[in-house]
């Protein structure tokens, strides 16, 4: 491999066409007319280029359910969409709840090479919302926690709540949120509404989400801490998420892509491909949502990647694990729903995906500008590509993919990490 | 006719009343010494139950042998399902035995749309009851009670007709079922629950809703009573079986205030006491043992059409359209 690679004609967020210079693990030099004897050229004329994507919010399933997807698979299949770091979700088996699990996450991640790998580490026990897990111990293992979420359960317990968001403030530490209120979603299948209504599934509330994020924005104000929201799905939670940061309260807040596409009219179909938590919304909310997301009050875009086993989503509606696939096709749903639009430009979308990520989650290295210099974490995209969403070609080792079959814009042909190709002509390399 | 019927919210008008109309003509059946028509001999009807219902699987079970099909019944206790097999291997399994339509009762709303559009099986699906979801042909039942009593003549729908579905709307398949197919034969369908037991998204059904019982009981043609299961109570749904039948429950003096020719309808098993009184579930202007009957008469039809006239299983896929019942009979 050679050691520089000279990025010829991009256009830089979207902007001018710029040649990009890389040496080694960094960026050399951007400008125009760039001259590099001996330097490897990748032709980019006419396509895209970000800084590499940073997900907040994956599951990567090991340990413990290595049928669905592995450290390895999962880092492929991020490299795939433009991701150079993802946050490894807690909820694995054994709970990612210690510095031994998490250790082994980040591990298994460096060992990966497809793209950074930095472990969530849950809030409670076990995720029982009882006992604050060793929170400082987690960050100070190799794996240098700062994000800690019991995602897949909210911590509903008032108390441990504000604990919590009071004790990660010794190591700048933030708690991510799954919002739902336990009580109000006991046997929720699907958004409550009129197709719940219709389809007699248990209904999930919007204001099981809502109550539960207004509760957090008002302890994270009385205790001066950092809240960051997962996956907001309400056109509720947004209004009282912009109501907070109006106050100036440091809370961020995330969506996924299929919150901003999808609505719960795909569940008459009862394609269990549909079932996630939170479930999807109305077309209203959907709305909302990306209107949120285009004026800066929800920060980033976040996958929620959520892979699952063929038999757990080839059978009835109630008997289907909730969760679907987000990374391999996040960026291609944010182009078609956000750019496409003329809600967000490139830099925005660089802004929501990349930098605002790395922010939230205090990742070194990640979410930079392209500047001599900075890492390179980059990624190359042909925006101009139109094609049907092919499951076969994913790099996860799960196929649940609400997109299958639907055309859908852009295509990452090529994805750096620290100036290491991890894609070459939309083929892991 | 489609296929499958897995909702009511598939038939259009002139489906529902064809059968019916069918029903009435299978129902003369009964009258006579032989009871039995040839029509699906050679053919095999599952009952899928995961669900414990003897009514409605006899009911079906009935309808399926005067009609000279095989019946297998299947149920989940007791079964492998309980060993933890999939409703996907389950279907694969009738599909290899040859099943020509296949009953389904299972406790997940989705579950029959989800056998009739996966692929697994190539048989007809009957919805026998899903979840909270849909109850098809338990409607149509109580659409050809309904039209026997209140309109009488065949060919005809129930337009204008004012029907009054009381108890609890959010956990009732019976209702969702009722609510479209009344509608859709013309009806005009009142919902009356407490607030609590009145699905949010209601609004957006064909019908009215009131909370309260008395004030439409005189514009009632019929007044049909669901069962309201005591456990509810717990989850805060209403505060005592008491209340709920002073507020709610159908008694003799209720009852009075009905017009003289409207009807008290119940699906069974009924709650004596809770939502309706022993003196009305035993009055004449009670149909629930009718409504047993007429049972048998609609799932007879709704066999019929869906398999009448067609190949046994393995063969080509039949036209949906079948001969009428008395071009059976001739050949009998």
């Amino acid at each position: 491999m050679a050691t520089k690679t000279l990025i010829t004609s991009a256009r830089v967020l979207g902007g001018e066409e710029q040649d990009v210079l890389l040496d080694g693990e960094t960026i050399a030099e951007v400008g125009t007319g760039l001259d590099a004897p001996g330097a490897e050229v990748v032709d980019a004329a006419g396509a895209v280029l970000l800084p590499g994507l940073v997900d907040l919010h994956t599951h990567l399933r090991e340990p413990g359910r290595e049928d669905s997807e592995t450290v390895l698979t999962g880092t492929r299949a991020a490299a795939r969409g433009g991701y150079t770091a993802v946050h490894a979700m807690a909820n694995t088996f054994p709970v990612a709840d210690s510095a031994g699990v998490v250790e082994q996450v980040w591990r298994l991640g460096r060992e990966s090479g497809y793209c950074d790998v930095q472990p969530v580490g849950a809030v409670t026990v076990g995720l029982e919302g009882r006992q604050l897990a060793e929170l400082g111990a987690m960050h100070d293992s190799a794996a240098g926690v700062r994000v800690f979420s019991d995602d897949g359960k909210c911590v509903d317990d008032a108390v441990i709540m504000r604990r919590a968001l009071e004790y990660v403030k010794a190591f700048d530490g933030v708690v991510a949120q799954h919002a739902q209120e336990p009580r109000l979603t006991e046997g929720a299948q699907m958004n409550e509404g009129a197709v719940s209504a219709e389809l007699g599934l248990g209904g999930w509330p919007a204001v099981a989400e809502e109550s539960i994020v207004a509760r957090d924005v008002l302890l994270a104000a009385h205790v001066g801490s950092r809240l960051h929201v997962c996956h907001l799905s309400t056109a509720g939670s947004v209004e009282i998420v912009r109501w907070a940061k109006s106050k100036g309260w440091d809370v961020t807040a995330e969506v996924t892509p299929h919150h901003l596409l999808l609505t719960d009219d795909s569940v008459r179909t009862f394609d269990p491909v549909y079932k996630v938590n939170p479930p999807l919304r109305t077309e209203a909310d959907v709305m909302a949502l990306r209107e949120a997301l285009a004026d800066g009050t929800i920060d980033c875009v976040a996958t929620d990647h959520a892979p699952h086993p063929g038999e757990d989503k080839d059978c009835e509606w109630g008997a289907a694990a909730m969760g679907m696939l987000g990374l391999e096709t996040a960026l291609s749903v944010v182009q078609h729903t956000m750019v496409e639009t003329g809600l967000l430009d490139w830099r925005q979308v660089a802004e929501r995906m990349s930098h605002r990520p790395a922010e939230i989650g205090r990742l070194d290295g990640q979410g930079r500008p392209i500047a001599a210099g900075e890492p390179a974490n980059l990624v190359l995209l042909d925006a101009a590509y139109r094609g049907e969403v092919n499951p076969n070609g994913f790099a996860s080792r799960s196929r649940n993919t609400p997109y299958r079959s639907l055309e859908l814009p852009g295509r990452v042909t090529h994805c750096w990490l620290r100036g290491r190709t991890t894609v070459v002509d939309g083929k892991l390399a | 006719m489609q296929r499958h019927l897995t909702s009511a919210a598939e038939l259009s008008r002139d489906d529902a009343v064809l059968i019916l109309d069918t029903a009435e003509e299978l129902a003369r059946l009964a009258d006579r010494p032989i009871k039995k028509l040839p029509t699906l001999r050679a053919r095999t009807v599952v009952n899928l139950f995961f669900e414990d219902s003897t009514r409605t699987r006899i009911s079906f079970e009935a309808a399926a042998k005067r009609l000279s099909a095989d019946v297998i019944n299947f149920s989940a206790k007791g079964s492998s399902v309980s060993k933890g097999e999939s409703l996907k291997d389950t279907a694969l399994t009738l599909e290899a035995m040859g099943a020509d339509a296949v009953v389904i009762r299972h406790p997940d709303s989705g579950a029959p749309h989800r056998l009739a559009t996966s692929g697994w099986i190539g048989g007809s699906v009957i919805n026998a009851g899903d979840g909270t979801h849909e109850h098809p042909t338990q409607a149509l039942l109580d659409a050809f009670t309904l039209r026997r009593r209140l309109v009488g003549a065949e060919g005809q729908d129930l337009a204008g007709k004012r029907v009054t579905v009381v108890g609890d709307i959010l956990h009732s398949r019976v209702a969702r079922s009722n609510v479209r197919l009344l509608s859709t034969l013309g009806a005009e369908v009142t919902l009356v629950a407490p607030p609590t037991l009145v699905p949010v998204g209601v609004e957006e059904w064909p019908c009215e809703v009131s909370y309260a019982l008395d004030p439409v009981l005189a514009k009632s043609d019929a007044v049909m009573m669901l069962r309201v299961q005591r456990e509810r109570m717990r989850d805060a749904f209403f505060p005592t079986e008491r209340e709920y039948a002073r507020r709610y429950g159908l008694d003799g003096e209720r009852m009075a205030r009905m017009p003289e020719h409207a009807v008290v309808m119940h699906p069974g098993p009924m709650n004596r006491g809770m939502e309706i009184t022993a003196q009305v579930a035993d009055s004449p202007r009670c149909t629930a043992v009718e409504q047993v009957t007429a049972g048998v008469s609609v799932r007879m039809a709704v066999l019929y059409l869906l398999l009448g006239g067609a190949e046994p299983a393995g063969s080509p896929t039949p036209a949906g359209t079948a001969g009428r019942p008395a071009d059976a009979e001739e050949s009998a």
